[in-house]
């Protein structure tokens, strides 16, 4: 089966605050309706997931992050072990390393896309301060979408 | 049953360890250990910061937006919730289910026991059990036994994949499904979505066996370290069918005291608060439940979820699973079923019933039926209880004539296990810890012992970078003796002692 050659990844809980960053970016993007990206959000990263990395040409991760600057952090990734495998939630890192072990061979390239969040409580909007860097964020993405 | 080590005599001479948070389950935990000066243990406490306040984010908002609300609890188990606060839901609403509706459930929960159990045994257990309990951290993990065991691994992951796949076919999404509604669900399987699960399901049965025997085997090569581990006795609670087989779905409350004779047996649960009550304690913000006619939490506390479920049934109602049970049961004399690592091998015997019952429900017909919902008498009250991965999952909701939920009250399953948790690191403390310099090894015999329970904490924020560990050794006067980090990196270190005023 075919897949589309871009991957956006968000992840995050959507009902506490700023950790819906992630899903909302990928919502914002799978609005535009692009042809060759494929969009999808889960509360956390997890070890199936090394397996929405097959076939790829380019992979982007979306997470909130609280140590990122504003408006967001932009990285290119090497997969890794940390101990991020030993917690229920991994970081893109560790997925990509599982996709290594899996397949021999290192994914296609990552990047993650930081977006810093200020307040994370349950049932919270999104801050007036995380809204703007979304928005800031998309600006970038759509540039990254037709890179290349 | 008293608790030896809850609360010692004169707290402010030990010295206190603290791990926060406990790495490898979900959410913050923190255990902390108060040592006397030849560092033997004297006082063992479990912390967990619960999320209290969902409850009463609930409050104010329409019944039939529950069942896809709380699927924000939880970022491992939302399925459980979606189905438990549906049931409580179809009492809202007086409906009694049509079997398209029921089984698609069952099909939904299946699922999610196959993908949850996969992911627990495989990816976060794995590591201690195949390379030891103090084994160097930077191998005891998922990549360490993607490594050693790379099969093994990649039949973990697809076990896992193939029980989100089931999810996201009955749920309608991958995440926060909307499948299972007030009265029913809204969809059935197409018969090509039947057609691609059941393409896969003989190789789920056939992992989900290798998988029993995995665990089987690595009881009978450390037949005396996990027999032993962290084990208690304890009362216990579940459901079970009105013929008294293993159901995950629905039934009544079964519960035995510790010495296995019954203390109720096919209780109603949607009376519950007539056979369980919650205890506060102090020093803990998650409620301890116990059962009433034992009068107090210190005595009539109980454990959930796999061992129980497996041990207290009288049979499992799939060939497979329910011989794997009878061998389990018979073990070295039915040692292993009162031990806490029996929770790993109890959870891949329920793993197993999983991919037996979604290969039975793909067999038939009615999954792919159009009679999904059904209506009745409107009612101001409901309570919904499932068996879920990690135990008993209660959700009680009452409905005012606007159908706004006015409260909602949910006993999740760690919380029905919060003082067996307490209870098993309190003999894992002793066993282990008793006397000897601290290491991160030996911290982690601890968080073996809480990884057992599975215990969730959700924990759906996760901003990066955010889950060290500390350990602290702080003396009579508060004064910091020792300390011990490791970082999100899995670094662990000694940083400098901060300067005593």
């Amino acid at each position: 089966m075919s897949v589309a050659p871009i991957l956006i990844f968000g992840w995050g809980n959507p009902s506490r605050g700023d950790d819906a960053l992630g899903p909302l970016f990928v919502e914002r993007i799978e609005a535009l309706g692009l042809a060759g990206v494929e969009c999808q959000t889960d509360f956390q990263l997890q070890v199936e997931h090394a397996l929405d990395l097959e076939n790829r040409h380019r992979i982007l991760f979306v997470d909130a992050s609280i140590e990122a600057p504003a408006p967001f952090a932009v990285t290119a990734l090497e997969a890794s072990r940390d101990a991020s495998f030993s917690t229920h939630a991994m970081t893109p890192e560790a997925v990509m390393q599982v996709y290594v072990e899996l397949h021999d061979e290192p994914p296609a390239p990552c990047t993650l896309l930081a977006i810093c969040g200020e307040r994370f409580e349950l049932g919270e909007p999104l801050s007036p301060g995380a809204a703007a860097h979304l928005d800031a964020a998309l600006a970038w993405a759509r540039q990254w979408l037709v890179a290349p | 049953m008293p608790f030896e080590l809850e609360t010692a005599a004169h707290p402010e001479k030990l010295k206190r360890v603290a791990i926060e948070p406990v790495s490898r389950v979900e959410g913050h935990g923190k255990v902390t250990l108060l040592l006397d000066d030849d560092n033997h243990v004297m006082q063992v406490r479990l912390h967990i910061v619960e999320f209290r306040g969902f409850e009463k984010f609930i409050e104010g908002r329409p019944y039939w937006e529950v069942p896809v609300m709380v699927q924000r609890l939880c970022g491992i188990c939302p399925v459980s919730h979606h189905l438990a606060a549906s049931k409580a839901m179809d009492q809202i609403v007086g409906a009694t289910l049509t079997p398209t509706a029921e089984k698609i459930r069952r099909l939904m929960h299946y699922g999610q026991i196959l993908q949850s159990h996969a992911l627990h045994f495989f990816h976060l257990s794995s590591p201690d059990l195949l390379f030891g309990f103090g084994a160097d951290v930077a191998t005891r993990n998922i990549v360490g036994v993607v490594a050693a065991a790379p099969e093994i691994a990649r039949q973990g992951v697809l076990l896992r994949k193939y029980g989100q796949e089931v999810i996201r076919m009955t749920a309608g999404k991958r995440v926060h499904g909307t499948g299972s509604i007030p009265g029913g669900v809204n969809k059935s399987l197409s018969a090509e979505e039947r057609a691609t699960l059941l393409k896969d399901i003989y190789q789920m049965v056939a992992w989900s066996r290798s998988a029993v025997e995995i665990i089987k085997g690595l009881f009978q090569k450390n037949l005396a370290t996990y027999n032993a581990f962290g084990r208690f006795s304890a009362h216990t609670m579940g459901l079970v069918r009105a013929d008294g087989a293993m159901d995950l779905y629905h039934g009544g409350l079964r519960a035995r005291r510790a010495d296995g004779t019954t203390l109720f047996d096919h209780y109603d649960y949607t009376h519950y608060w007539d056979v369980i009550l919650e205890d506060v304690k102090s020093w803990s913000y998650m409620k301890f439940p116990y059962f009433r006619e034992m009068g107090n939490s210190d005595e009539g506390w109980y454990r959930v979820g796999p061992l129980t479920r497996v041990t207290q049934c009288d049979f499992i109602p799939t060939p497979l699973a329910d011989k794997e049970r009878e061998e389990f049961l018979a073990f070295d004399n039915g040692s292993a079923t009162g031990a806490t690592l029996g929770y790993h091998w109890a959870r891949m015997i329920e793993m197993l019933h999983a991919a037996e019952s979604i290969k039975d429900l793909l067999h038939d017909d009615d999954i792919v039926g159009t009679d999904l919902v059904a209506t009745g008498q409107r009612c101001d009250r409901g309570v919904g209880v499932i068996e879920a991965p990690r135990g008993t999952l209660i959700h009680h909701y009452r409905v005012d004539d606007n159908d706004q939920v006015i409260r909602a009250n949910l006993i999740v399953s760690t919380t029905h296990n919060n003082q067996a948790m307490n209870e098993a690191i309190r003999v894992v403390a002793r066993q282990y810890l008793d006397g000897q310099e601290l290491t991160e090894g030996l911290l982690n015999h601890i968080e073996v012992a809480i990884r057992c329970f599975d215990p969730c904490l959700s924990c759906a924020t996760h901003a990066l970078g955010r889950m060290p560990l500390e350990v602290e050794i702080v003396g009579a006067g508060g004064t910091v003796l020792d300390r011990m980090t490791r970082d999100s990196h899995g670094v662990c270190q000694r940083p400098g002692l901060p300067e005593q005023p």
